[in-house]
């Protein structure tokens, strides 16, 4: 007798809908013989995990606020993934997007410059994510080079040129040589939405960002376009619809979105420019965005997912003293099995046994 | 079955909060770490003292970490989920916490924090650090007697005023014992990143460096040092078993006294907000023993610490040269006051380097 993978006929759509869920209970599973090797009530711990951080409006907010960036980058990525371009590099366009935006906020630095300066620092930095996401799709389309490359290793740049900027020009002379930029003006701040929390503005703009996805894709032609380049290219051609063209948009999409969430996430929850302002939101957004089945309301669900398991994970930290690092094995079972029961979408399990008759018929 | 199941989950339940309640009225006192606890530098010194705190008056209060904290847009909710738990004293034991915890501060009068090595205080927020520079001035001496090259190996972590004075201080006893040393420095722009560290450590060696000094937080200087048939000085911690025929010294952090003394004061209702600065005299450092040296220059090494305890050595005698040439203003009579070694952003003379945003 044998387990054999068998390729599918046509992809399973129920599958499909299962996979996520399938995924997710086997991670529970995993993670409780993990808590019990640890030592740890296995109750208690998954409790502290998932139902503890949704039952106080503080920590509600707090998984909104870590939502935000990864929401707002993921959507932008899913365009593109659907459209088979392979923008890896959102974190470069997360941090290009803040640096743009920050520069209105610097040099406006204690002037009595209106309300004008937010909403600039807003449109500036999705421009700047925009255009700095263009130079790999043109790259990909004029000369071939592969996106993947070229927009992963335009994060480094981005990375560094933020480093010399709050190292040099931008440091807050009164910081006693910290890598930082002085506090925001509060013009320059992204608004809180409730009193004594720190949920901002930001989060709205996500899910805007999230309807407009959904409308996008599910009721217009471009949307229509995205979809069909991605999964079935040669009829694309046939329809006329340029591939090209759509790289270039997605891109620029996804650059603009990037951008976007840097300039809310420096300009609200940080409230300064500093080295580190992202804990590579850009690339767990690639996970955000896969988890979420490349739709804009599962990527919603799987950024508040995910920022659960973040908020979780501290919680678990102080009330029952589990390790930080088993979070982040945590995030990695939980990929590894999205992964593993996506293949059942297009594969299934089947038994194989030896042909007996034939055996029987000789003896 | 699945009766049997059920009640075994209520059993754990209840076990849990059993212990939870027993906890309750046990004083809460919070720490955040900006590395891991394994890092065996900066942030297992501080985990060091919360043990320390722990044996000391364990039965009065409970303590919790939250390690590995980005000195980022998370670490302002880390430090309030720690205030959500119920700690009522906590300590954020790096640099880049100093904003994130005057905002929870702020926002909770009620609760005490202690910063480390920061300059922002509040009624509810003191700041405690230590006079490290003495140490690094006792290793400058070793450094120079022991380096053949005359070079030495810095690494550096950030370009703030607490690494740029311990490269100062180094500086000036070397130029004590060989006026032309010189120093290599390289800025990891990091407190913990194993492959930064050793890989910044490659570097200084190949540029000729034969003693390794690092103010960043892991080991991994020393064993490269160590590979190399190198000299190097450990930091924050105990480092010898990393290069047991490499280390000379290492400036040890010894937090527990502090924490003691400071949870002690919590529970007296005393606490108030102070800025503490110890040095040697008062134990907030010391120094590892003196190894792999000749005995003249160990004996060299312990008159210096005798010196400096007594009050009768200060690092900072003027006068003392900037690099640009200049005399440096004294406005501590003979030396150089707290404010300027606090607020230092300068380099003395004779170090070859231009100091990062200069």
């Amino acid at each position: 007798m044998q387990l054999v993978l068998e390729k599918r006929a046509e992809r399973s759509g129920t599958i499909a809908l299962v996979s996520p869920l399938i995924a997710i209970g086997l991670t529970i599973v995993t993670m409780v013989i993990l808590f019990a090797i640890l030592g740890k009530n296995p109750l208690l711990a998954l409790h502290a995990y998932f139902i503890a951080p949704l039952t106080d409006g503080y920590s509600l907010q707090e998984i909104a606020v870590k939502a935000t960036p990864l929401v707002m980058i993921a959507i932008g990525l899913s365009l593109c993934y659907l459209a088979n371009a392979w923008n890896i590099g959102a974190e470069g366009q997360f941090l290009i997007g803040a640096v743009a935006g920050s520069w209105i906020a610097v040099k406006t630095q204690g002037t009595d410059a209106g309300a004008w300066v937010l909403p600039a620092m807003l449109i500036l930095a999705a421009s700047a994510g925009a255009l700095y996401a263009l130079i790999p799709a043109i790259c990909k389309v004029k000369f071939g080079a592969s996106e993947i490359l070229t927009s992963l290793m335009l994060v480094y740049v981005a990375d560094l040129f933020l480093d010399y900027l709050v190292r040099g020009p931008w440091r807050d002379p009164h910081g006693f040589n910290f890598p930082t930029t002085a506090e925001f003006d509060p013009v320059a701040t992204v608004p809180l939405l409730i009193e004594g929390g720190r949920l901002h503005l930001g989060s709205i703009i996500a899910l805007l960002v999230v309807a407009a996805a959904v409308i996008l894709l599910g009721r217009t032609i471009k949307g229509f376009e995205i979809r069909v380049v991605g999964a079935a290219p040669r009829a694309a051609r046939f329809g006329g619809f340029n591939a090209d063209q759509l790289i270039i948009l997605t891109f620029a999409v996804s650059g603009a979105l990037a951008g976007l969430a840097g300039i809310i996430e420096v300009a609200g929850p940080v409230g300064h420019l500093q080295p580190g302002i992202s804990p590579g939101y850009g690339f767990t957004a690639i996970i955000v965005a896969f988890l979420g089945r490349l739709n804009p309301l599962g990527i919603l669900i799987a950024g508040l997912f995910l920022a659960l398991t973040f908020i979780g994970g501290e919680q678990a930290q102080i009330a029952m003293k589990i390790p930080l690092d088993v979070t982040k094995v945590f995030q990695g079972i939980l990929l590894f099995y999205v992964l593993a029961c996506d293949s059942l979408i297009l594969y299934r399990f089947k038994l194989v046994f030896p042909n007996r008759q034939v055996t029987r018929g000789a003896g | 079955m699945r009766k049997s199941l059920l009640a075994l989950a209520a059993g754990l339940f209840l076990a849990g909060n059993v212990s939870a309640t027993s906890a309750a009225d046990k004083l809460k006192v919070g720490f955040i770490y900006v590395g891991p606890i394994g890092d065996l530098g900066w942030t297992y010194q501080h985990d060091l003292g919360r043990q320390a705190l722990v044996k000391e008056l364990g039965d009065k209060i409970e303590t919790t970490y939250l390690e590995n904290v980005p000195e980022g847009p998370d670490a302002e909710r880390s430090i309030e989920q720690l205030v959500r738990a119920g700690n009522k004293l906590i300590f954020t034991t790096s640099f880049g916490y100093m904003d994130s915890t005057l905002k929870v501060a702020k926002k909770y009068p009620n609760v005490h924090f202690e910063h480390a090595t920061g300059y922002k205080r509040n009624p509810n927020m003191s700041t405690y650090s230590a006079k490290w520079y003495q140490g690094r001035y006792i290793q400058g001496l070793i450094a120079a007697k022991m380096s053949k090259s005359g070079v030495l190996g810095y690494i550096g972590s950030f370009p703030i005023p607490e690494v740029v004075s311990g490269i100062n201080a180094t500086m000036l006893a070397a130029q004590t014992i060989n006026p032309n040393i010189k120093v290599k420095i390289i800025w990891a722009n990091t407190w913990f990143d194993p492959g930064k560290e050793a890989d910044a450590a490659k570097a200084l060696i190949d540029q000729g460096a034969d003693v390794i000094m690092q103010h960043t937080d892991s080991p991994a200087a020393m064993q490269i040092a160590s590979e190399r048939g190198k000299l190097a000085f450990g930091q924050d911690s105990e480092m010898i078993k990393f290069g047991p025929k490499t280390q000379l010294t290492s400036i040890l952090d010894t937090w527990g006294p502090y924490y003691i003394e400071r949870v002690k004061a919590e529970l007296a209702g005393t606490w108030k907000s102070e800025d503490t600065w110890g040095g040697l005299d008062s134990h907030m450092f010391a120094m590892a023993p003196y190894t792999n040296m000749p005995d003249d220059a160990k004996k060299m090494a312990e008159d210096a610490q005798a010196a400096i305890t007594a009050g009768k050595l200060h690092p900072f005698k003027c006068p003392i040269v900037g690099q640009d040439g200049k005399p440096v203003e004294c406005k501590g009579g003979d030396r150089l006051d707290d404010g300027q070694i606090l607020g230092m952003n300068f380099y003395v003379k004779g170090i070859d380097d231009k100091l990062p945003g200069k």
